[in-house]
């Protein structure tokens, strides 16, 4: 019986043998680029800041291939419940912070200084069969995605007279979602109320075929799913009280798509932002979220404001300028930070 | 009392009841097969494109064609290992103990209740146990150490269980023959018992194992990382594994990175089924050469 085993032995030390070639390997990669500058970055928090977090990791390193980054995927309060007990160093956040985080922080001596990186849009879509409903209101959106509608509105003509009697049927975010939290805050008023009786999925790929397939379907997800399955959807427009937009890059950034754009957050925790490496990672992401922003399907922020935020992080102003209230909506990010520095240079 | 009068009409009714249920059978197994084939269909003409070398030297990318699975390979590769190095001895030891040396009273059989009730709890229970008693109590940060301690437990239940199976398999004739011919309990476990029963305790090792690899909601409670940049060099480095990294692809707006997510769905299904061969491989073998 001990040959055999042997031969088991040796397929683990190959095995083992194996993995360490390929760490090898990687290691004479890494050392052909340079800077000195070395030393580990935790990030992690929401799911929808995660791939601006993992392009501006991936574009860090290959300037610095000494500074260890890892990039984790706990959600939005899970990020900011492990930032609050000092585990890691920045987290994303898809909404502000929120009163009993930033209590929290302050318990446990974090202090951090927050800092806007792009704008998420949601996009309210229907199937591409649906002729009748280019835009709804606001109010319109509430009367079908309130609680009370729950088992109620089943129908578009229930929606607006004139639509016609076309069954509703409906698709939206998870629960865990930020999206959600976001949708309903925006939407409804308060956040986390919603109908029950929708599909409800994480996925979004779930709720793109479910709109597809199902013809007098309702649905809301991130702009990204639109952008990439444009020919499946038909997008519609939000009225706010100014008449219908559609989101896009423009209205985003001028302001006028509300109230379904909301900013996302790096939170930065200010004892790590004194090491080199963080504080390098910190400008780097101020000078190249931007373009990373854009090409991962979200809208970069105006240069403007990376350019307050760079100020504030320079001064070292720490907490956040949404007063730790969580979810709000129809910030515009100018003119907050500007009244901020204003007020900041009357002081002085 | 049921009468029953074998008419040719009872036959015939009978044997109709029995095509049916034949039939019921067959269109059941059809549609399990269908629906496995269709996906895994799917799965293997979206991913097969993207398996190139590159594809496994890799570092993960916001570009999908450039994105690989290199640091979820070697995770998952390292957490096996570690997996295997805590909980095959602590698994087979208990198991050992438990069949050879305890004594039944109340106190064994709760914990035997307490091994087959472990089994059941869902695996985020143990990510949260984890991320607790490893991550933060026992100060392992989110590292290669705290998960592969986290994914032991999660096996011990299944490895001990299958062990004690395996154990119980040796006839009782070469236990009292050993015992007879002078050797120690010891001497008779080691000797006798553990050589025959090995291969029903390595196929229970072995499955229990693939199950770690495939495992994805305790590590994403515990905080295995989703993008990493450098590959784990010490059993305190951060880490990532496959189907962490699968995830996280499925969840992206761009068509590209559900073809990445295929590709990686395609090796870590050829990983588990080269695991389970090695288990089935490992059986019949030895069993064919059982002493007895």
């Amino acid at each position: 019986m001990k040959p055999r085993f042997g031969w088991l032995l040796a397929g683990c030390v190959l095995g083992v043998a194996l993995v360490a070639c390929a760490k090898q390997e990687s290691g004479q990669q890494a050392q052909q680029t340079t800077t000195a500058l070395s030393g580990k970055i935790v990030i992690d928090g929401s799911s929808t800041v995660l791939p601006i977090s993992e392009a501006l990791a991936e574009e860090f390193r290959k300037q610095h291939a000494g500074v260890e980054i890892t990039v984790g995927k706990s959600g939005t309060s899970g990020g900011f419940e492990k930032f609050a007990n000092g585990e890691i160093h920045i987290t994303g956040a898809s909404r502000p912070i929120r009163e009993e985080e930033d209590a929290l922080c302050k318990k446990n001596g974090v202090e951090y200084i927050e800092i806007p990186i792009a704008y998420d849009a949601m996009a309210v879509v229907v199937n591409p069969q649906n002729t009748w409903c280019d835009y709804l209101t606001v109010q319109e959106l509430k009367k079908i995605w309130e609680p009370a509608a729950q088992g109620k509105i089943k129908n578009w003509s229930q929606v607006r007279p004139g639509f016609p009697n076309a069954p509703l049927t409906l698709f939206g975010a998870g629960t865990a979602s930020g999206t959600f939290d976001y949708f309903t805050a925006a939407i409804v008023g308060e956040e986390k109320a919603s109908r029950g009786d929708y599909t409800a999925s994480e996925d979004d790929d779930i709720l793109v075929q479910g709109v597809f397939r199902t013809k007098g379907a309702l649905g809301y997800f991130g702009l990204a799913y639109y952008e990439n399955n444009q020919d499946k959807l038909k997008l519609v427009a939000i009225d706010n009280g100014n008449g219908p937009v559609k989101p896009s890059r423009e209205t985003v950034l001028d302001g006028t798509y509300q109230p379904l754009a909301r900013p996302l957050f790096l939170y930065v925790n200010v004892k790590a932002l004194d090491r080199l490496e963080v504080a390098e990672f910190i400008k780097f992401a101020l000078a190249n979220a931007g373009e990373l922003s854009n090409e991962v399907g979200y809208i970069g922020l105006p240069e403007q404001v990376y350019e307050l935020v760079a100020h504030r992080v320079e001064r070292r102003i720490k907490g956040s300028a949404f007063g730790a209230h969580g979810s709000q909506v129809g910030v515009k990010l100018e003119d907050l930070y500007k009244i901020e520095e204003a007020l900041e240079k009357s002081a002085q | 009392m049921i009468q029953v009068v074998s008419t040719p009409q009872w036959r015939a009714r009978e044997y109709r009841r029995e095509q049916l249920f034949q039939l019921l059978g067959a269109l059941i197994v059809l549609f399990a097969l269908t629906t496995l084939v269709v996906l895994l269909t799917k799965i293997l003409l979206d991913g097969f494109a993207r398996l190139n070398p590159e594809f496994f030297t890799s570092f993960p990318s916001r570009r999908a064609s450039q994105a690989g699975i290199l640091p979820a390979l070697v995770g998952s590769a390292y957490l096996l290992l570690l997996t295997a190095a805590i909980a095959i001895p602590i698994g087979v030891g208990a198991a050992i103990y438990l069949e050879e040396f305890a004594r039944r009273n109340w106190f064994m059989r709760l914990v035997e209740i307490n091994i087959t009730n472990l089994a059941g709890v869902p695996s985020v229970i143990y990510g949260l146990l984890g991320l607790q008693v490893f991550v933060r109590t026992l100060m392992m940060e989110r590292s290669l150490l705290a998960g592969a301690w986290t994914m032991a437990l999660l096996a011990l239940p299944v490895i001990i269980t299958a062990a004690r199976e395996g154990l119980r398999t040796v006839p009782k004739s070469l236990r009292d023959g050993s015992l007879a011919l002078g050797a120690t309990q010891w001497q008779t476990v080691r000797y006798t018992v553990l050589p025959v029963a090995m291969p029903s305790v390595l196929t229970g090792v072995i499955l229990s194992l693939s199950r770690v690899v495939g495992e994805t909601a305790p590590l994403l409670v515990i905080g295995a990382v989703v993008y990493i940049g450098t590959l784990p060099s010490s059993v305190f480095s951060s880490f990532t594994v496959l189907p962490v990294q699968i995830y996280n692809w499925t969840t992206r707006p761009q068509h590209a990175f559900q073809e990445n997510a295929a590709a990686g769905i395609i090796v870590l299904l050829a990983l588990l089924l080269t695991m389970n061969a090695v288990a089935i491989y490992l059986r019949n073998r030895y069993q064919k050469r059982l002493p007895i």
